[in-house]
């Protein structure tokens, strides 16, 4: 159990989460009080002890199916005599199986037999059944084979191909109208729906836990947890991020600026203090007998920046742009006034875009719609873009403006014009660069974000929520 | 280390009987925290119970609660305790002439002095206590290091006093709303327990318990709209409270069957801003 634990937190470590030696210590403590056999207690007291961010759960989770879920008889824990829980609970399941599907081992099913069995089991939300089902449809369709060097993915659309779940739900539906005594509204249609996908999505996962459980047993804990190893949310490089970690990654946005403007608030409502409180420190002094003996001071209010957006939204770094659009305009309480420009080879402002509506996702939806930024071909070509924003919002850039700019500088080989950011820089408070890139990118190929980053006030690498939370602070 | 509660089953089973309906991590968590003796700190979005939890937990050991609510700019003075200055002030001038000094000094540092403050109180009490320290995030990152003491060894050191230990551990819980990330050093010091909104059936359940004379069936309509509602990219999510208002809502206008009219003309119990409500009417109208 020692072994185990200590590979376990291990990996813990290296998938990136940070777990303290009195962590580890507590968990030892906290799993002498509660039995290996209560999986999913077993789970939390674990987590409860090791796991301190809520954003990193998922990956506390993957890694705890990898180390101890997978509870076959070849694979037994040394100190545990008795007869494995959940292995016994996967064969009781089966002969339940067995028994609902009409005599026989399922093994012997048809395709069709079981795919009945399987709507069945939907239908009526069965989860041991589901889980049996997921069993069998791995074993049958997956076809793995021990130390072959593929990825679970593979064996995942193997047999996600063969069940065609996508007209599950159609079927479904239907079997449900009919069960129905009168008609459904279209409400409850819809919730059904809802129902029958969120019961699909479950059994997609049990599929996943399922191939996962094997792959372990195949190729041992260790070596499944390095291929399963994600990024953590904030570490997610914007561009390369997949829809899902997208789409993971705008959840975690709004908690985010709540956070920072929170602490932002506090920051400068502390900071430094400002001139003496006269009346403040006389009222004080009445407790200390008339002696002014606690001085009071007046709180300084720094006045807010005012902050210029100009961003590359072509394809490569469009996501990166969209993002940082909509971190800047959530916190936009923190500025005094925010004006925002995109260009891809043409330049557009789009602030009224982000007046007109409360909602900034609807907002970034138009600015990637309506606006007009293609000038020629639609590559990016940031010397025009920038020549455009400088005659015409050129005489708009203040001493109290902060200019972001935001891009890769891959400027396709046209002009540079960096005369435009000198001349930026000339007039406005500072003038910053975002670069979603890898440093070690800059400057290779047709990157000349160093001849543009000679005349800002600095060039920062933002590949992940990370780092583009800690300039955000930088910047208020 | 604590006993109060015999497994994590019996935990919930208890929890279930104060009306609480807690999941397997809640349950986990708080069996736990007695066990090792160790504070929880709970995090959630607002609305799913956190301090519910501590009240209920209150309830079901039969210990009193003791609440410290948490703001910004609160200090020790507030949280620990204070020296009641006035009544030192009456002391020292009752008898000027009487006592040398040192036996005032001895004098006005003593008990009777003390002003309690319930992170004080909760250590020195003799009867079964539960300490809630609310909305823990609010205070700021130096506050915070006033707590750690009493988390870890749970002891209050006075200066004119020395250490005051707790006479028996006390489950404390820390509720954080987590609008900004609390030091490492606090979290540490705690169990950690992530409360998110529940799911389908813990929520269908949780309106069953708490809504009087609902029907099963309109129950389960409201818990699955909600979760429809959820799934929206909105500000702010339904919390389990502005469901239970809603269902409320729902057995006072007497419908027993929710059609998409009435489902949103009552939306704005549900949700409380006008472009959150937009988009859930246009959810709900939506066809396939």
């Amino acid at each position: 159990m020692l072994d185990l634990m200590a590979g376990f937190v291990a990996e813990l470590r290296s998938a990136g989460l940070p777990v303290s030696l009195t962590e580890n210590l507590d968990a030892m403590e906290a799993i002498r009080q509660i039995p290996i056999e209560d999986r999913d207690a077993f789970k939390y007291a674990l987590g409860a002890t090791l796991v301190k961010n809520s954003a990193h759960w998922k990956a506390f989770e993957t890694v705890f199916e990898v180390y101890f879920s997978l509870r076959g008889p070849e694979y037994s824990i040394k100190d545990e005599d008795s007869p494995d829980e959940f292995w016994r609970e996967m064969q009781d399941q089966m002969r339940q199986g067995e028994g609902k599907g009409g005599g026989g081992a399922m093994d012997s099913l048809t395709q069709e037999e079981m795919m009945n069995l399987l709507m069945r089991a939907l239908m009526n939300g069965d989860q041991a059944m589901m889980r049996a089902m997921a069993r069998q449809a791995v074993q049958r369709f997956a076809g793995m084979e021990p130390g072959r060097p593929v990825g679970g993915t593979y064996y995942l659309y193997r047999t996600l191909r063969n069940l065609d779940l996508e007209n599950m739900l159609d079927k479904l539906q239907d079997a449900q109208r009919e069960t129905a005594t009168e008609p459904l509204t279209d409400l409850e249609e819809r919730l059904n729906k809802d129902e029958m996908e969120s019961r699909i999505e479950k059994f997609k996962q049990e599929i996943e836990a399922e191939i996962r459980r094997k792959l372990v047993a195949d190729r041992g804990a260790e070596a499944m947890a390095k291929t399963l190893r994600k990024p953590l949310p904030e570490d997610v490089e914007f561009m390369h991020a997949s829809r899902d970690e997208m789409a993971n990654l705008k959840k975690a946005l709004y908690p985010l600026t709540r956070k920072i403007a929170a602490r932002l608030t506090r920051k400068r409502r502390k900071g430094r203090k400002g001139p003496l409180d006269f009346r403040n420190t006389v009222r004080h002094s009445l407790a200390y007998g008339g002696v002014p003996a606690e001085p009071k001071f007046r709180s300084p209010r720094p006045s807010k920046p005012e902050l210029m957006v100009v961003a590359d939204i072509s394809g490569s770094v469009a996501a990166f742009a969209r993002f940082t659009l909509m971190l800047v305009y959530a916190l936009q309480g923190q500025f005094s006034k925010v004006r925002s420009f995109v260009f891809i080879d043409g330049l557009d402002e789009v602030t009224e875009y982000f007046k007109s509506t409360e909602d900034i996702a609807e907002a970034i939806h138009r600015v990637n719609t309506e606006a007009d930024v293609v000038w020629v071909d639609g590559h990016s070509d940031y010397g025009h873009a920038f020549e455009v924003f400088w005659e015409k919002y050129g005489r708009d850039v203040n001493a109290k403006t902060t200019v972001l700019l935001l891009g890769d500088a891959r400027n396709n080989y046209h002009a540079a014009q960096s005369w435009v950011v000198k001349e930026i820089k000339k007039n406005a408070k500072s003038v910053y660069w975002l670069n979603p890139e890898p440093r070690s990118y800059w400057n290779t190929g047709d990157s000349i974000v160093g001849e543009y980053g000679n005349h800002t006030d600095g060039v920062y690498e933002c590949r992940n929520l990370r780092q583009l939370e800690a300039f955000v602070e930088k910047l208020v | 280390m604590g006993n109060r509660f015999e497994s994590v089953q019996a935990v919930r089973d208890g929890l279930k009987e104060v009306n609480y309906l807690a999941d397997d991590g809640i349950a986990s968590v708080a069996f736990l925290a007695d066990r090792l003796g160790k504070p929880v700190l709970v995090e959630g979005p607002a609305g799913t119970g956190k301090t519910q939890l501590a009240k209920s937990i209150a309830e079901l050991t039969g210990a009193r609660l003791i609440r410290l609510q948490c703001y910004e700019g609160l200090d020790e003075s507030k949280a620990l305790y204070e020296w009641n200055y006035k009544k030192q002030l009456l002391r020292i001038q009752a008898d000027k002439n009487s006592d040398s000094w040192s036996d005032v000094q001895d004098d006005i540092f003593s008990e009777e002095f003390l002003l309690t403050r319930p992170l004080l109180e909760a250590i020195r009490a003799d009867d079964p206590v539960v300490l809630l320290i609310d909305e823990v995030d609010r205070v700021e990152m130096e506050t915070e290091a006033l707590l750690l003491e009493i988390l870890s060894e749970y002891q209050v050191s006075i200066p004119e006093l020395g250490t005051i230990t707790a006479k028996q551990i006390p489950l404390v819980f820390l509720t954080s709303n987590n609008t900004r990330e609390l030091s490492e050093a606090l979290k540490r010091r705690c169990l950690y327990l992530h409360v998110d909104y529940p799911d389908l059936e813990r929520e269908k359940l949780i309106v069953l318990t708490k809504v009087e004379g609902i029907s099963e069936h309109l129950a389960d309509q409201v818990a699955r709209i909600v979760r429809n509602i959820r799934q929206l990219d909105l500000k702010k999510s339904p919390s389990v409270s502005e469901t239970l208002d809603w269902a409320r809502t729902l057995m006072l206008l007497g419908i027993e069957h929710i059609d998409a009219e009435q489902a949103k003309e009552t939306l704005h119990i549900l949700l409380k801003y006008q472009t959150d409500i937009a988009k859930a009417v246009k959810e709900l109208s939506s066809d396939k």
